[in-house]
C-alpha cells in the first residue's frame, strides 16, 4: 500500500505583486493527522500563501494539490467547498446573531457537521445559542472554528490564533488542536511565538522573503535554530529588563471612569502613577478598557469622571492640541496604528511631520528636515522601504509600526504610552522595539506598555496593572509575578493568596 | 506529471504605475471615448470625422472662437479650483452652483447700487463681497457638519436650489429693470464690468483669465507647500489621526470650506462682471456641477483641473458649432462629455488592477 497523499501539497507556488514577489516558489505540504507550524518574519509570505488557499489570492504560477488531486481555488467559497476552512485573526462574525446563526448564515444546504457533535468531539466550550456580541474573544474564535468545522473543513489553517488569547484560552485552543490532530484532520497554525511552536507542532515551515528556507521536525529543533532560519541570522531572545534610577512621578491617574456613547462603562475607578524611568505595563483581555485608557490620558476621550495629572497639572478634559502646547510631552501610540495616528495615503517625511509641522514659523511647510529624519530613521530602525516617497500603507506592518513608534521617541517625551507596538512584528523588529523602550526608560521617561504577550510584560516592565472588564484587578511588581496570576487576574478570578501580590 | 492546469484570468493589484504611462492610459481613454461617441454619431448617420471636425474648428478654428472658448473656460476651472479644496479634504461640497451664483448676487449688489465708487474700489469691493459672501454660505453646512455631522453632499447640493430662486426673486422684484419690458435686470455700469486685456493672438479677453491662471499656481502651491494644505491633506485622509496629532479638525473644515466656496463665488463674480454683465438665473449655468466631473476627472489636481476645464469648454463651444453645421442638438456635448467621463473613470480601474493569466512554473 502506497502512504496517502498529503490533504495539502503546495508545488511552486508563485505570487508576485508588481515588482516584488510575495511568494517565491514555495513548496510545502501537510499530512493529516499533523499540525504544521508556518513561521516567518513579517512581509515572509506567510499571509499571502494562505490567502491563496483561502481562495482570497490567485496564484501566478504554481499549483496547489489536495489529497493528491489538483485544484484551483477561485474563491472562498471554492476553498471550503474544497475542506480548507481558514481562521482569519479578524473575525468575520456578526454581532447581533448567536453563534449558531453565524455557523449557519450563507450556508446552502445543510451543513456537514451538526454543531453539537462538532463541539463534542473537539471540546471546545461554546453556549451555541449565546450572541456574539456577549462572548469573549475566545469564545468568538472557537465559533470561527466551529463554523468551518461545521461544513466539512478538514483541512484548517489559523492565522496567528494566540494573539488575543489568556495563557488559559491558549492551553484550550491547543486541546482542541490535539483533538483535531487525533481526528485525522490537517492544521496549519501560522505564528510569531516559538514556544508556541514547539508546544503544539509536528513540523515547522520557515519562510523568508517568500522563500520556504526550510522545513524541520519540532522534535528535531530549537527555538535558536528556527529564529536564525527565520532571520537569517542568530539573535538574542532574551527581552531583558534595563536597570534605571527611579524618578519622580510623572503621570498621576487617580479614580478614571469612562463610558462610551451608549452609556456602557469603559473603565471603572482607574488609578495609577507611573514614574520617571520605569516601565509600567497593562495586561488585559482585549477590550478590558486598554484603548479608553490611553485614548483618555492623549486627550482624545474625555472622562465622565476621575483626574489626570501630568507634572502636577491637570490634563484631563484637554484637547490633544491643549496638551501639547502646555509642554507636556506624552507620546501616543494607538492602538490601530494606520486608522489614527498615521496617514496610510502619505510617505515617510509627511507621516513624521504630523506632530511638528506647527513648530516652524510662518505657513509654509518645510518637508527638509522631515526629509533628513526619515532617511536617519530608515536606516537606524532598518525600516524596508523601496524609498522615502513611497506611501506608508504599501509598508508592512512591522515597518509602518517603527515609523510610528521612531516618530513619537523622536519628539523627546517624558511619557511615551504605547498600545501593542509589536502586534504583527516579527521577533527581529520585536527585539529592536523592546530595546527602544529599554533606552528611553533609562532615560528617565516614563512608558505605559500596553501589551499582550504576557511573558513580555513579565521581563520587560517593571510593575504591571492588570486591567478587567475596565477596572484594575491588580497591580503587580513583575519580578514577583507569573503568568498563571496574571491569567487569572485578567479573568477576574480570585487567588488564594491575593493580597501577597497586590 | 500534471496536465496544465486551465488558465483562469483573474484580478490583480498594481502596484504604482509611474505618471507618464498613468496619463497615456488616460489619454487612450479619451480617444476609445471619441471612438465611441463617433460609433453613436454614425448610427445617427453624420459622419463623425467631418462632425468632430467641424467641432475642433468651432471651437478653436478662428482668434474669435479661440477667444470664446477661453471665455467660457475661466468660470468653469475657476469653479473648479474651489471644489477641489473642499474635495482634497473628502468634503463633498456639490454647493459650487449656488456659491457660484451667490458670488454673482454680491458682486450684482455693488455693480447695481454703488455705481459712483471709484472704478478700481468697485471692482475690488464687488470681488471681496462675492468671496465673503459665498465663504458665509460655504460654511453653513461646514458647521453643521462640524457640529452636528450632517451628510454635506446632501446639505451643499439643496443650498444651491435657494440661491437659484433668491436670484429670479431680486430679478423679478427688487432689482427690476424698471426700463425693460420683461423681468430682468439692468445691464451693468461699464465701471463695474472688469477690464479687458488684449492679447495678441485671439483678442481682448477680460481679466478674470489672469486671475484664473494665477489661481491656478496659488491652489496648486497652497495644496503642497503650506501648511494648511498639509492640514487639509491629513484631515481628507484621515481625521482620527488629525485629531490625534492635535489639528484643530473643526477649524480646519470651517476654513477651508470658506476658501473652497469663496474661491466658487469669485467665479460667479468674474462671470457676471465679464461676459455677462447682468445678473441672470443662467449665471452658474450647471458650472458648479461640471466642476465636479472636471476636479474628478483631473483626479484632484490643480493643472489637471485647468486641462479639463478647457477640454470641457473645447467640447462645449464645439458643440455648438456642432448644431448650427448639422443640426445635432447642443445636448450631444452632454452625452460626449459622459462617456468621456465613463472611460477616463474605467480607465482608472486599470490603472489599479490588472487581469493577468495564471502561467505554469517554468522547472
Amino acid at each position: 500500500m502506497t502512504p496517502s497523499p498529503p490533504a495539502i501539497q503546495l508545488v511552486g507556488l508563485t505570487k508576485c505583486f508588481d515588482r516584488t514577489t510575495a511568494c517565491d516558489r514555495i513548496d510545502l505540504d501537510v499530512r493529516r493527522g499533523e499540525i504544521l507550524a508556518l513561521l516567518g518574519e513579517n512581509g515572509s509570505g506567510k499571509t499571502t500563501l494562505t490567502n491563496m488557499l483561502s481562495g482570497i489570492y490567485q496564484p501566478d504560477a504554481g499549483r496547489v494539490l489536495l489529497d493528491g488531486k489538483p485544484a484551483v481555488i477561485r474563491s472562498p467559497r471554492d476553498a471550503i467547498r474544497l475542506g480548507i476552512g481558514m481562521i482569519h485573526q479578524h473575525f468575520k462574525l456578526v454581532e447581533v446573531l448567536t453563534a449558531r446563526e453565524n455557523i449557519l448564515l450563507g450556508q446552502r444546504g445543510p451543513l456537514k457537521t451538526r454543531p453539537e457533535d462538532a463541539l463534542a468531539s473537539f471540546g471546545m466550550a461554546v453556549d451555541l445559542d449565546k450572541k456574539i456580541y456577549d462572548m469573549s474573544v475566545s469564545e468568538k474564535q472557537a465559533v470561527e472554528i466551529l463554523k468551518v468545522l461545521c461544513r466539512g473543513a478538514d483541512k484548517l489553517i489559523l492565522d496567528e490564533p494566540t494573539a488575543v488569547l489568556t495563557p488559559q484560552e491558549i492551553q484550550h485552543l491547543f486541546d482542541a488542536l490535539d483533538r483535531m490532530r487525533k481526528e485525522g484532520k490537517a492544521v496549519i497554525i501560522i505564528t510569531h511565538k516559538l514556544d508556541e511552536v514547539m508546544a503544539i507542532s509536528d513540523r515547522v515551515s520557515v519562510l523568508r522573503r517568500g522563500v520556504n528556507v526550510g522545513t524541520v521536525e519540532t522534535a528535531r529543533t530549537d527555538r535558536y535554530f528556527l529564529t536564525e532560519l527565520m532571520v537569517g541570522r542568530p539573535l538574542d531572545l532574551d527581552v531583558r529588563r534595563a536597570e534605571a534610577p527611579l524618578g519622580p512621578t510623572l503621570l498621576k491617574v487617580s479614580k478614571l471612569t469612562a463610558r462610551d456613547e451608549g452609556g456602557r462603562q469603559l473603565i471603572q475607578d482607574v488609578s495609577f502613577e507611573l514614574r520617571g524611568g520605569e516601565i509600567m505595563g497593562v495586561a488585559g483581555v482585549a477590550g478590558s478598557g486598554q484603548k479608553a485608557l490611553c485614548e483618555i490620558i492623549a486627550g482624545l476621550e474625555k472622562p465622565s469622571d476621575g483626574s489626570v495629572f501630568m507634572d502636577g497639572q491637570r490634563i484631563d478634559g484637554l484637547t490633544p492640541r491643549e496638551i501639547i502646547r502646555r509642554g507636556v510631552s506624552m507620546a501616543f501610540i494607538p492602538e490601530d496604528r494606520l486608522g489614527m495616528g498615521l496617514v496610510g495615503g502619505m510617505n515617510i517625511p509627511d507621516n513624521l511631520l504630523l506632530k511638528t509641522y506647527r513648530d516652524e514659523k510662518g505657513i509654509i511647510l518645510r518637508r527638509r528636515k522631515a526629509r533628513e529624519e526619515a532617511q536617519r530613521m530608515v536606516e537606524r530602525l532598518r525600516i524596508v522601504t523601496p524609498g522615502l516617497n513611497v506611501k506608508l500603507s504599501k509598508l508592512s506592518g512591522g515597518n509602518v509600526q517603527k515609523v510610528l513608534l521612531g516618530r513619537e521617541i523622536s519628539l523627546g517625551p517624558r511619557v511615551l504610552i504605547t498600545a501593542y507596538p509589536v502586534r504583527g512584528l516579527d521577533i527581529g523588529a520585536s527585539m529592536t522595539i523592546y530595546d527602544m523602550l529599554n533606552e528611553q526608560k533609562q532615560k528617565g521617561v516614563g512608558v505605559l506598555f500596553v501589551g499582550e504577550d504576557l511573558d513580555v510584560l513579565l521581563s520587560l516592565c517593571d510593575r504591571i496593572l492588570v486591567l478587567c472588564a475596565g477596572r484594575v484587578s491588580a497591580i503587580v511588581e513583575s519580578r514577583f509575578a507569573t503568568k498563571a496570576l496574571l491569567g487569572m487576574k485578567m479573568t477576574g478570578l480570585r487567588t488564594d493568596k491575593e493580597d501577597e501580590y497586590v | 506529471m500534471f496536465k496544465p492546469l486551465l488558465s483562469a484570468p483573474h484580478v490583480v493589484q498594481r502596484g504604482e504605475v509611474k505618471p507618464a504611462a498613468a496619463w497615456a492610459y488616460r489619454a487612450f481613454a479619451v480617444l476609445i471615448a471619441l471612438a465611441a461617441g463617433g460609433v453613436f454619431l454614425a448610427s445617427l448617420g453624420y459622419n463623425p470625422f467631418r462632425v468632430y471636425a467641424s467641432m475642433l474648428m468651432g471651437a478653436l478654428g478662428t482668434p474669435g472662437m479661440q477667444r470664446e472658448t477661453v471665455k467660457l473656460t475661466i468660470p468653469l476651472a475657476m469653479a473648479s479650483l474651489g471644489v477641489l479644496l473642499a474635495f482634497k479634504m473628502r468634503f463633498w461640497n456639490i454647493g459650487a452652483e449656488g456659491q457660484f451664483a451667490l458670488g454673482a448676487v454680491a458682486a450684482s449688489y455693488f455693480a447695481y447700487f454703488q455705481p459712483q465708487l471709484p472704478p478700481a474700489l468697485l471692482i475690488s469691493l464687488m470681488a471681496a463681497s462675492a468671496v465673503v459672501l459665498a465663504g458665509l454660505w460655504g460654511l453653513v453646512p461646514a458647521w453643521f457638519k462640524t457640529r452636528f455631522g450632517t451628510n454635506e453632499t446632501l446639505f451643499t447640493l439643496m443650498l444651491n436650489y435657494i440661491v437659484l430662486y433668491i436670484i429670479t426673486y431680486l430679478r423679478e422684484g427688487p432689482w427690476r429693470d424698471p426700463a425693460g419690458g420683461f423681468a430682468a435686470t439692468p445691464r451693468f455700469p461699464r465701471q463695474a464690468r472688469l477690464p479687458e486685456l488684449h492679447f495678441p493672438s485671439i483678442g481682448n479677453v477680460h481679466i478674470g483669465l489672469i486671475v484664473m491662471l494665477l489661481a491656478v499656481v496659488l491652489v496648486y502651491l497652497y495644496l503642497r507647500y503650506t501648511k494648511q494644505g498639509y492640514e487639509i491633506a491629513v484631515v481628507g485622509q484621515n481625521e482620527r489621526t488629525a485629531r490625534y496629532a492635535g489639528m484643530p479638525v473643526k477649524r480646519i473644515v470651517l476654513r477651508t470650506m470658506f476658501l473652497s466656496a469663496g474661491i466658487c463665488g469669485l467665479a460667479g463674480m468674474m462671470q457676471v462682471a465679464g461676459p455677462d454683465r447682468q445678473l441672470t438665473d443662467a449665471v452658474a449655468g450647471g458650472r458648479g456641477f461640471t466642476a465636479v466631473s472636471v476636479v474628478w476627472l483631473a483626479r484632484l489636481s490643480p493643472l489637471g483641473s485647468l486641462a479639463v476645464a478647457f477640454l470641457f469648454s473645447v467640447m462645449q463651444k464645439g458643440c455648438s458649432m456642432m448644431q448650427t453645421e448639422f443640426r445635432i442638438p447642443a445636448s450631444m456635448s452632454d452625452i460626449l462629455q459622459g462617456i468621456v467621463l465613463f472611460f477616463v473613470l474605467g480607465a482608472e480601474f486599470f490603472l489599479q488592477y490588472s487581469i493577468r493569466r495564471r502561467r505554469e512554473v517554468p522547472a
